[in-house]
């Protein structure tokens, strides 16, 4: 691995809600061009996690540093401008626009013409909306109102979307949940594809352990609050502790189609 | 001590039938969502019926039973509304029952003087609380002490009722999750109906009430009904107790009030309103909305500009309208005028509501200080008409950036009540500071310069302008603004993610609709040549959100036709009859009924039903997503 | 979507329907009448009534010079805004010789300053503020009812022979109540500079919280109050005051209270010995009040009230006015009404040439409780041309032509 500065630095990250430690003294990096997975069962503190660091939440305590920039007590919208991008678990698009105007909006945003109350949104940068939804593959929906796409291809919208501030670090709370199982497959190489090639950090959350380990570089794994293990796959899959949890969650992941009927 | 006592416990039994009100008004709205403008009609019914049944059957129990008999008939009245109306509009896009109950309210103003005629009623005292108790040399009304003690019986039982039986608890989790109940497989239909008939059974109660201690006459809806609305709002929506503390908290500010400020009535409940909701946004007791539903109905066919055809006729039937001065009198232009005027104000309003998401029940307010601004550089500085019109309306624009800075840190309903307790504290202003305004008698004389004085060019410059003003409108609903400004309507999650300042967009809309509404009170104070506290009350900003509703709320510019038909309806009726609100309210109600869209969304929809190519799409991919839902 | 382009065409639809027709029949007089008929339905129809008999007494005596007269009534909804609208459509459709009616001050006021805009004849009926013929006066405009500062001046006259020192206001918080207030302390201070006014009390009109009001007049312990409201306040104010004692041992002026539009409404509750301007219809003794009586009685079977008096008296006026004048052009109306006299239930009247104001009167009394209903007792006539200001006075509030 390189030694370039790390592009995200998570430090003793702690949240709690009367009493109940949501997260607690977490900690790790994300380097440029790598994929990190973020695991645990149910309630273990993943969006906890997420909304701390797009700036939905504010932390009890702990630093959270981007490119250098201490990133808390700033809104999602400055957060934004630091270059992350967000998908959220339950996709957030606009219904009432076509494919193509959800991306505008954000080209819009990205162009500071959040103002400009004369122009024409139609025209405004039309071709770089249709690169990023041929980027994500939803070239050919790009006039189809946005309302009446199916849910998979929102979540690859969502991604087009994520994309048009040119980031530099992407979160995916659950990019694949609700997707038949080749669509996760095929949006998470995207996902990769892209990050590698533009060499963007990934943090992504899955419950579908298929999709963790086939594209995770590394995995964090959130059990009540705390990490309780990180490493690469191979690591993680080792590990006791792990594999107690998610047994005892009633869950098996790596063997999961081997053991079928016993999970 | 003893008067403030007594005072206070004056403050008490005022605070009764406020509350006694309010709680039907939270409990209905807690569940069904519905803003019920038409709680008010029913406070009034309450007390006509008990008036006739008190009078009809005397003695103790003629009285208490008439008392509870009127209450029960006015909540059966209740449940037919419901079931005939209501029910096929719940899922009409939100605010659709307002208008519907408001149709319903100007209805029963025209009916209760048909039947009991026009003339003050005075009920009976109640039997055994008919004088005063003297305490410490002050008399306390023993019906008072009645009314004190009965408020916390309603209130116990009521708690009871939601904590002790099972219905209640379905209401309790219908207030907090309609969905939930949905699923839980409880028959909705009847769990919205009975709540509805509690609540109409408490507004009556409220109403027959009051025949001991008030007329009864058929202005009294209007006159409970904002007050009520507010004390629901400081409360906090839903909640019974806060409706409690609220209404002791107004009736107590107010009976002290007046001790140093005499002349606070007027405005007190919308300041306390504004402080609470800015304080407070969800009111006392209320809880955060838990993330808006998508609005149902929400339209799946993104807006569009005009194609070149429509382009075309839209400046064809444009020309059209030019062209009326040549076969039309003096009278037909005026009202053309004024038909233009309030296709502006129509506009601004539909503008917020509709691109933004915004509903305002305020609106009037940025329309009467574009008229007042006019009025004060014409008459007080003596300028030219050409430079109070485009002056004037920057008054509109300071207020709704004063009040818009606060208005949209909130949304939906209290949205809503913050913009009309801010209207009404403009309205008590110029109501009150005659000095300045002149009062109620308003600023007289503001007459068109000799250009634009005859009835053609002004109707020429009204149409410009409304012309003008909706494809300005329209300019920005397409911009990268009013992209934006969707955005943060559809999704604040989404928009604040991808980098958008909603407040400060939404606040941006609020400032561009109140200059345009500005606009249009300019050109009213012209037209009618003096402006009045009218043209910043709250009948003009219902009008307003009628229009909008009417045109078709999910439309672009469906506020145009929504004005042309509303205004023309009014102006006939009021002419034609004097039970004008009769007819209109009857008018809204089918209207509500039977195009729920609004006019202009109706005829979209055939329009749409046309293309059979897109039809099978859109059903196809609305399959989709209740599948992937 | 775009439907701009149904501005137009609706628009052209929606007031080619109200064009009508502008040509008035010939053998025809046209009056075009504005009244609050839908806001106030208890105030305007007692005067419907009453302008309607006066219609059919001029048209079964020959009308007006020989022609028909015909009054086309409008509502204005309570709405100074519409009931310019309907001036409009009377004037413009209808053609009317002239405008008469409204109730509310502001309305007065909207039509008469439309009336000297558009030069058409105003005959205002029923709205009391001071300025519609002072300080907004206008050529065009006359009014007919005893203003405000008539009705303060008669009570004034009563109240100042009180020994009373000590007093109170209530008021409705708007122009009325508040100019009601203002005449009414002038004049009574004049009178009698030895009194201190010791509490006023603004409730909202329509919307008095009537205990708290009762309560904190009493702290103030007046020896006698002035009060203004009317209506539905007026009831719940009686009543809180009745039940906690407030009128007991102090004296009270009430404007207009002895009218039986808000005299009647208290039945059982009238509070006795208030001293009032109204219309005690049961004990005028005079011929002309004797015809009127019986001929609204026969017709309506049913009392009349102020209101009927002042509709009757309006289009009375209004016809005596166009016979005078023998034409409909506005200049020759005014020329014709000013100094014009003519007999009235309440004895002759004048309108004044000076400020426009007719010199009709109102009845001064007591209240009192007779079988349970609130009567007018020691009723004394007074005339409206005796509580005027000076010449001089008037001519410096009325702005100059």
């Amino acid at each position: 691995m390189s030694m370039a500065p790390p592009l995200l630095k998570v430090e003793g990250l702690s949240k709690s809600y009367g009493g109940v430690h949501a997260v607690r003294s977490v900690s790790f990096e994300l380097r440029a061009g790598e994929i990190l997975a973020l695991i645990g069962p149910n309630g273990a503190g993943k969006s906890t996690c997420f909304d701390m660091l797009n700036g939905q939440n504010t932390p009890d305590s702990g630093r959270i540093t981007l490119l250098g920039v201490e990133t808390v007590g700033r809104k999602p919208r400055a957060v934004w401008r630091l270059g992350v991008g967000r998908t959220f678990q339950i996709t957030a698009t606009f219904p009432t626009m076509t494919v193509r105007e959800n991306v505008q909006v954000a080209l819009v945003s990205y162009g500071r013409q959040l103002f400009n109350i004369w122009g024409s949104t139609a025209s405004y940068a039309r071709e770089e909306a249709g690169r990023l939804l041929d980027l994500v593959g939803m070239g050919a929906y790009a006039e189809r109102p946005c309302g009446e796409l199916a849910y998979g291809d929102l979540k690859r919208l969502e991604l087009a979307i994520a994309l048009a501030n040119q980031p530099k670090l992407l979160l995916m709370d659950e990019p694949t949940a609700g997707m038949a199982p080749r669509e996760r497959i095929e949006l998470m190489r995207l996902t990769a594809r892209i990050a590698r090639e533009q060499s963007i950090g990934v943090l992504f959350t899955e419950h579908d352990m298929d999709v963790v380990f086939e594209h995770a570089d590394r995995i964090l794994v959130l059990n009540r609050g705390s990490l309780i293990a990180e490493g690469s796959p191979a690591e993680v899959r080792g590990n006791p502790q792990v594999r107690a949890i998610y047994l005892g969650e009633g869950l098996v992941y790596d063997a999961r189609h081997r053991e079928g009927a016993g999970a | 001590m003893a008067f403030y006592f007594v005072q206070f416990l004056t403050g008490l039994a005022s605070a009764a039938s406020l509350f006694l009100v309010a709680s039907g008004l939270s409990i209905i709205f807690g569940v069904t969502r519905i803003v019920n403008f038409a709680h008010g009609a029913f406070y009034m019914l309450g007390a006509y019926v008990a008036f006739t049944l008190t009078e009809r059957f005397s003695g103790a129990f003629g009285f208490w039973g008439g008392i509870v008999v009127a209450a029960l008939v006015v909540a059966v009245v209740g449940v037919l509304v419901e079931m005939v109306l209501l029910r096929r509009i719940y899922h009409a896009p939100e605010l659709f029952q307002l208008l519907a109950t408001f149709g319903l309210t100007l209805m029963v103003q025209d009916i209760v003087v048909l039947i009991w005629g026009p003339d003050d009623l005075l009920g009976r005292r109640a039997p055994g609380f008919k004088g005063a108790v003297e305490f410490f040399g002050q008399n306390i009304p023993s019906y008072d002490l009645f009314l004190i003690a009965l408020s916390p019986v309603v209130l116990g039982g009521l708690w009871l009722l939601f904590q002790r039986t099972r219905w209640g608890i379905l209401v309790r989790a219908a207030t907090q999750d309609r969905d939930m109940v949905a699923a839980l497989g409880v028959n909705q239909k009847w769990l919205f109906t009975s709540v509805f008939a509690l609540g109409v059974f408490l507004a009556a109660l409220g109403g027959a009430l009051q025949i001991p201690r008030d007329a009864v006459h058929h202005a009294l809806d209007l006159r409970i009904i904002v007050d009520v609305f507010v004390v629901v709002v400081i409360g906090g929506l839903g909640s019974i107790i806060g409706a409690f503390v609220a209404a002791v908290l107004v009736s107590e500010l107010n009976a002290f009030g007046i001790l140093i400020f005499p002349k606070i009535s007027i405005i007190l409940v919308f300041l306390v309103m504004a402080v609470v909701l800015i304080v407070r946004p969800w009111g006392l007791f209320g809880r955060p909305e838990a993330a808006a539903r998508r609005t149902p109905g929400l339209t799946v066919n993104p807006w569009r500009p005009l194609t070149s055809g429509e382009r075309m006729l839209s400046l064809g039937a444009l020309a059209v309208a030019a062209m009326l001065p040549l076969f039309a009198g003096n009278y037909a232009l005026t009202v053309g005028s004024e038909i233009a005027i309030f296709v502006i104000f129509a506009a601004s309003l539909h503008f917020l509501m509709s691109v933004g998401g915004l509903a305002s029940f305020g609106h009037a307010a940025y329309f009467g200080l574009g008229a007042y601004g006019v009025a004060f550089l014409a008459k007080a500085a003596g300028l030219p008409m050409i430079v109070s019109l485009l002056l004037g309306p920057l008054l509109g624009l300071l207020g709704a950036a004063v009040f818009g800075f606060f208005a949209v840190q909130l949304s939906g309903v209290y949205f809503a009540m913050l913009t009309l307790a801010f209207a009404q504290i403009v309205w008590s202003i110029a109501f009150q500071w005659v000095a300045v305004t002149g009062g109620d008698n308003g600023i007289l004389g503001v007459w068109p310069d000799k250009w634009a004085a005859g009835p053609a060019s002004f109707y020429w410059l009204s149409l410009g302008v409304a012309a003008l003003a909706v494809t300005v409108l329209r300019i920005i609903v397409f911009s990268p603004f009013g992209f934006a400004l969707r955005a943060t309507r559809d999704s604040p999650l989404r928009s604040e993610a991808i980098g958008i300042n909603g407040k400060r967009v939404q606040w941006t809309a609020f400032v561009i609709s109140g200059t345009v509404a500005g606009i249009g009170g300019a050109l009213f104070a012209y037209l009618k040549g003096s402006v009045f506290p009218d043209s910043l009350g709250i009948s003009l900003s219902v009008d307003a959100l009628v229009m909008v509703l009417l045109g078709g709320v999910e439309t672009v510019s469906g506020a145009v036709i929504g004005a042309i038909v509303f205004k023309a309806a009014n102006i006939w009726l009021v002419s034609q009859t004097d039970l004008s609100k009769l007819v209109l309210g009857g008018f809204i109600v089918l209207m509500v009924v039977a195009f729920p869209k609004g006019i202009v969304g109706t005829l979209e929809a055939i329009r749409n039903r046309w293309r059979p190519s897109e039809t099978k799409k859109s059903a196809l991919a609305t399959s989709r997503v209740e599948v992937a839902e | 979507m775009q439907r701009r382009h149904f501005l137009g065409a609706a628009l052209a639809i929606a007031v080619a329907g109200m064009a009508g027709n502008a040509m008035a029949q010939s053998g025809e007089i046209k009056i075009g009448e504005i009244n609050s008929y839908s806001l106030l339905p208890a105030f305007t129809e007692p005067y419907r009534k009453g302008w309607q008999l006066a219609v059919e007494e001029i048209n079964a005596t020959g009308g007006i010079n020989g022609k028909k007269l015909v009054v086309i009534s409008k509502d204005d909804g309570g709405k100074p805004a519409d009931a310019q609208t309907a001036a409009n459509e009377l004037v413009s459709s209808e053609s009317v010789a002239m405008l008469t009616g409204t109730f509310l001050s502001n309305i007065g006021l909207a039509v008469s300053d439309f009336a000297n805009q558009k030069k058409v004849f105003f005959l205002a009926a029923e709205p009391l503020t001071d300025a519609i013929t002072w300080s907004k006066g206008n050529r065009y405009t006359f009014r007919l009812r005893p203003s405000n500062y008539m009705q303060a001046a008669m009570l004034v006259e009563e109240a100042a022979k009180l020994p009373a020192k000590r007093w109170a206001t209530i008021a409705p918080n708007y122009e009325y109540g508040q100019s009601a207030v203002a005449v009414f302390k002038k004049l009574m201070s004049e009178k009698r500079p030895d009194i201190q006014w010791v509490d006023e009390q603004w409730p909202p009109q329509g919307k008095i919280d009537a205990g708290p009001v009762v309560q904190a007049v009493a702290a103030a312990n007046p020896e006698a109050i002035l009060n203004v409201t009317f209506g539905a306040d007026l009831v719940k104010l009686v009543r809180e005051g009745n039940t906690r004692g407030l009128f007991k041992n102090r004296a009270v002026v009430s404007f207009l209270t002895g009218e039986p539009e808000y005299l009647d409404p208290l039945k059982e509750e009238t509070p006795e010995g208030w001293i009032v301007t109204g219309y005690p219809w049961y004990d005028i003794k005079t011929p002309d009040h004797d015809k009127f009586l019986k001929a609204y009685q026969a017709k309506y079977n049913d009392y009349p009230r102020l209101g009927s008096i002042v509709g009757y008296q309006t289009i009375k006026a209004a016809a005596a006015i166009l016979a005078k004048a023998n034409s409909t052009d506005p200049e020759k109306l005014i020329a014709a009404t000013e100094g014009l006299s003519m007999p009235s239930p309440f004895g002759e009247i004048t309108f004044r040439k000076i400020d426009h104001q007719s010199t009709l009167g109102a009845y001064v009394g007591k209240t009192a409780l007779k079988d349970g209903k609130g009567v007018m007792v020691d009723s004394v006539y007074r005339k409206g041309g005796d509580y005027l200001p000076s010449d001089a006075e008037v001519e410096k509030m009325r702005p100059k032509e």
